[in-house]
């Protein structure tokens, strides 16, 4: 297992990197807006006092390499910043901006909660249909089956996520109305109204996700068929089906969940658009409207995480198709 | 609803099995029935049920009357839909067999009918995003009389035969603005693809015949920018180029295509310094280096003679994602400037309509025509692409 240890540690600290490096762009990206936050917080007629004020209470007046670091070591402690909308109102009802109301972490942990629930259901739904279809177009290929779910994949892929949302709003909720059109998600509901509430945006993305992975997955297989061992396998005079099952896929394995981990770090884009179209309550709807009033520290925290998940699943894929080598498994 | 789906799939188990008796008995085992898995045949069987049903609502859609044929209104467009783009396409494709010169003739008889259409729906999207001007009835940001007129141009609807396809909230005819959005929308998204394979191209090609500390700089930078997801990247970017465009004055859809460029150009980048260094590993660019050609002439002379194939389908395929990028950004209300009229914002605005579609299908066409006007491009652009790279593989299986 030593070697594999190696690799694996290495590739952690490689993503451990990229993640710093990342955030160090995003800090850079956002100081490069004209003016400062303090005059952003105040806005017009604001009074010098006010703005040194202000400038010297979020540390703005110290260098930027000091303030890199101390955002840094605030987001790494979980406090990620006051949200601009939200100081702006505690100011106004007279209470310190500081504490509670307007922190960007307690404004994120709920979305971030039901944009994990959302790309879970899907993901629940996805995975297991692609698979299924990945191998049985893989099976079948070049029959009718295999040529209308290659024309059926590539159109999904191509559609815009809101195409597909509104198509999917069009039949399943207001010609048949099984579904509800906006996903009003809340707190105190149970499982099921829950998932019922869920369904429609989870079964927009399933659309997508499960398009490139069957296609991936189908590739994956016809890859490994061309190899003498499945020839082989095939002049035993197997059956296809346990051809691919018991020769074909443990080999694709590595592949797939490589597949299937990429693809769920696509879900972390294609679910911004999505809960725009069904107002669901996650981050990618918070981070397209704090973009819109440019709420810099929340746009700022959402980007960090939207960065992070998207790293860690990546280097998922990366250590998993390296668990998944019998040859890196067992050295020789 | 889910009792009968599950129904007719358990069913369908016996029927196939059935089917492929009646097949043996019927042709006298033939190989085709006889060595017939039991998947095929049960994949015929729910194939034949699809059929049948599609077929049977179709023929419901033009019994029903009232109130009762709005159920089938959009059934009936997209059924419609598709035989007129098939027979286009297959017509097209025959064309093609025919008229012109001796290699696109051969090309054409070797085309799937996927590939005539995407070829023929980019020729008519290029065609009308050239000559919007010509075609378009109205201008895109004039303001007309009537205003939330009713698609369909049926005055018992509420509809106006001056205005085809209605008009917005505001009383721009949507007609007009959708050939308009075909030259803002696909021609930004066409500068915007070009300029990423310029930059990431010849940085590429750049970094593969340079090598050393150049290469290392650029790649690792490319490694980083590539981290981070590229609509949540572009937001971000968006965000900050909003505000310097107010600053400065400037149009803030110029940014955008910057921003989108760059996003891009990096993926651009990995492509082309992969085939780079394929070719540059090459004896005639050896022989060149020793002629004493300069760095220019390796690339543009050497190198990218003979990358055009991958980059050609990489082009179609970044034409998509920048392209669907663009879309998403206006539609989620930071891509193109509003009063040009550009298919994600034309969506975003007209969406709520969709609501009306149970009583009034006509007005909820609206919103879907400008959303299928996207899906249709990238869709075709998917099919040339696939065909090609399908061909320059040159698998058979």
């Amino acid at each position: 297992m030593g070697s594999v240890g190696r690799i694996i540690l290495q590739r952690l600290g490689l993503g451990l990197l990229t993640l710093l490096v990342v955030s160090i762009v995003i800090f850079v990206a956002v100081n490069a807006l004209p003016g400062d936050f303090a005059e952003a917080i105040l806005g017009q007629g604001a009074t010098p006092e006010a703005v040194a004020a202000i400038r010297s209470d979020l540390g703005l007046d110290e260098p930027y390499l000091a303030r890199y670091f101390g955002w840094l070591a605030d987001a790494l402690r979980g406090d990620l910043g006051t949200s601009f909308a939200q100081a702006n109102f505690a100011a106004f009802a007279g209470t310190d901006a500081g504490s509670g109301l307007g922190s960007v972490a307690a404004m994120l942990g709920p979305r971030f909660a039901n944009t994990m629930f959302l790309a879970g259901v899907t993901a629940a739904i996805a995975v297991p249909i692609s698979v299924t279809l990945g191998i049985l177009a893989a099976l079948y290929r070049n029959s009718v089956f295999d040529r209308v779910a290659n024309i059926t994949t590539l159109t999904s892929i191509s559609s815009p996520e809101f195409f597909l949302a509104y198509v999917l709003i069009l039949f399943l909720a207001v010609m048949n109305p099984i579904l509800p059109v906006l996903s009003l998600v809340n707190d105190d509901m149970g499982l099921g109204e829950r998932l019922k509430m869920t369904l429609l945006p989870a079964l927009t993305l399933t659309l997508v996700v499960t398009a490139h992975m069957m296609r991936m997955t189908r590739a994956a297989i016809i890859n490994l068929l061309a190899s003498p061992y499945i020839e082989m396998a095939r002049l035993k005079g197997m059956s296809p089906m346990r051809v691919i099952v018991r020769h074909a896929l443990p080999n694709a394995l590595a592949p797939i969940i490589n597949v299937i981990a990429l693809n769920l770090a696509y879900l972390i884009t294609g679910v911004v658009v999505v809960e725009v179209v069904f107002v669901y309550p996650g981050i990618g709807q918070l981070f397209v409207d704090s973009v819109k009033i440019r709420d810099i520290p929340v746009v700022q925290a959402c980007c960090l995480i939207f960065a992070a998940a998207y790293i860690l699943l990546n280097l998922t894929a990366d250590i998993l198709s390296i668990l998944s080598n019998p040859r890196l498994r067992h050295p020789k | 609803m889910m009792i009968w789906l599950l129904g007719i799939l358990v069913v369908a188990l016996p029927v196939a099995y059935g089917f492929r008796m009646a097949g043996q008995k019927l042709t006298g085992n033939a190989p085709r029935f006889r060595d017939m898995p039991s998947g095929v045949a049960y994949g015929y069987v729910i194939g034949a049920v699809v059929l049948v049903w599609l077929v049977w609502t179709y023929i419901a859609s033009w019994l029903a009357e009232g109130p009762a044929a709005n159920q089938y209104f959009f059934f009936r467009i997209a059924i419609h839909g598709f035989l007129i783009f098939s027979v286009m396409a297959i017509s097209f494709r025959w064309l093609g067999t025919k008229v012109g010169p001796e290699f696109t003739k051969k090309l054409f008889r070797n085309m799937p009918a996927t590939a005539a259409f995407g070829i023929l729906i980019i020729i008519i999207y290029a065609v009308v995003s050239i000559f919007a001007g010509v075609i378009a009835p109205y201008g895109q940001e004039e303001i007309l009389g009537a205003a939330n007129v009713v698609p369909g141009g049926n005055p018992a609807f509420g509809g106006d035969p001056a205005y085809p396809l209605g008009t917005d909230q505001i009383g721009r005819d949507i007609l007009s603005r959708l050939i308009y959005g075909a030259q803002n929308t696909v021609g930004i998204a066409f500068v915007t693809t070009c300029l990423a394979f310029f930059v990431g191209g010849s940085l590429g090609f750049l970094a593969a015949t340079l090598q050393g500390w150049l290469d290392q700089v650029i790649s690792r930078t490319v490694d980083v920018l590539m981290a981070i997801p590229a609509l949540i990247f572009a937001l971000l970017l968006m965000t900050i180029a909003t505000v310097w465009a107010n600053e400065l004055g400037v149009n803030r859809t110029i940014f955008m295509v910057l921003i989108i460029a760059l996003i891009d150009s990096t993926r651009v980048f990995r492509l082309a310094r992969a085939v780079g260094l394929n070719i540059v590993v090459m004896d005639y660019i050896e022989a060149a280096k020793l002629r004493g050609e300069g760095l220019s002439y390796l690339i543009f002379k050497e190198i990218l003679p003979n990358a055009t194939a991958p980059l050609l389908a990489e082009f179609g395929l970044r034409f998509c994602f920048v392209f669907l990028t663009i879309a998403s950004l206006s539609f989620l209300g930071v891509g193109i400037q509003p009063p040009l009229a550009d298919w994600g914002t034309m969506v975003k605005d007209l969406s709520q309509f969709i609501n009306f579609a149970a009583f009034a299908p006509q007005v909820a066409a609206a919103p879907l025509l400008a959303a299928s006007a996207i899906a249709l491009l990238t869709v075709a652009v998917n099919f040339v692409v696939d065909w090609m790279l399908h061909k320059s593989s040159g698998l058979k299986e």
